[in-house]
């Protein structure tokens, strides 16, 4: 039997779990901590969870000025 | 998501169908792409660069790179890869003509520095306890929160500014992984860093990000 691994470790391997990276056997000592752990389980689910609400963020539009100074820079190249 | 799973693959029709009109010069097909990811840009810029009007002057050398290359874009990537992959190219080098101002750390030393623990270690049960390692302070069901069902402009706002307090490679990134959609293997060739980096880079971010939206729910 491979050591089980602690909550304090699943926090740090979570990335690499989603990631698709970890190795088989550490993968099924990672799920099979999570049939038994609400707390880590609750855990990644935070984390899915960060990663949604990051998805959603959008940018802002360049300023008028920026965009006037690069359609400027279009037509300069254009014109070669 | 479905626009990164596209762009690993290749250009898309799309995508050359808008190379073939900035070939011919339509301002129109230019100014639409400059409003789609000028901002995003400029974001991504301002991690490389200490303030704003070089940062401007960053996404404008990468938009007249774009163009000055267009000859030559064959489509392996999509049209946004390029793109970005031009802009981290003119940010380097505008962050290292400038670094005798600002100190310039590359990616892989941010990487290769001790990482703080995603998760505060007074929340596990201490060494010597029957269950060390364990939670003792375990983390709450975010899926019964009302605020993140809601998703109200100021929890965004508050994620964008934690995103904008992490160091410069972490920030690029989640900018790009999980703010746009670029894929592992993207990211890996635009910043020219390896998987393993890369991941280190993603986790302690999204581990930084989980932190702060914590402290906010809480807060509320």
């Amino acid at each position: 039997m491979p050591e089980p691994i602690s909550c304090a470790e699943i926090v740090e391997l979570v990335t690499e779990y989603l990631e698709g990276a970890l190795v088989p056997d550490d993968r099924t000592r990672f799920e099979e901590h999570l049939l038994n752990c609400e707390g880590c389980t609750d855990y990644l689910a935070q984390m899915r969870e960060t990663i949604r609400v990051t998805g959603q963020l959008t940018e802002e539009a360049i300023g008028p000025s920026a965009m006037e100074a690069l359609l400027s820079a279009f037509r300069t190249w254009k014109k070669r | 998501m479905e626009a990164a799973k596209e762009s690993a693959v290749g250009a898309s029709a799309e995508d050359l169908q808008a190379i073939e009109a900035l070939r011919a010069g339509d301002e129109a097909v230019f100014s639409g792409l400059v409003d789609r990811y000028g901002g995003a840009l400029l974001r991504l810029a301002q991690s490389y660069v200490r303030d704003r009007p070089t940062a401007e002057e960053v996404v404008q050398e990468a938009w007249i790179g774009l163009l000055q290359g267009i000859h030559r874009f064959e489509g392996r990537s999509s049209l946004k890869t390029w793109l970005f992959r031009i802009l981290v190219n003119c940010a380097r080098a505008r962050a290292r003509k400038d670094s005798r101002s600002v100190p310039f750390s590359s990616l892989f030393d941010e990487a290769s520095e001790p990482g703080e623990p995603a998760v505060d270690p007074e929340r596990f049960l201490e060494a010597g306890h029957r269950q060390a390692g364990h939670w003792s302070t375990p983390p709450a069901k975010w899926h019964e929160d009302p605020e993140l069902a809601a998703l109200s402009a100021e929890t965004l706002a508050f994620v964008k500014a934690a995103i904008d307090d992490l160091p410069g490679a972490q920030r690029q990134v989640i900018a790009l992984r999980d703010v746009q959609g670029f894929t592992s293997a993207e990211v890996c060739n635009m910043l020219g860093i390896s998987d393993t980096n890369q991941r280190v880079l993603l986790h302690r971010a999204r581990s930084k990000v989980r932190r702060a939206l914590e402290q906010q729910l809480d807060r509320g």
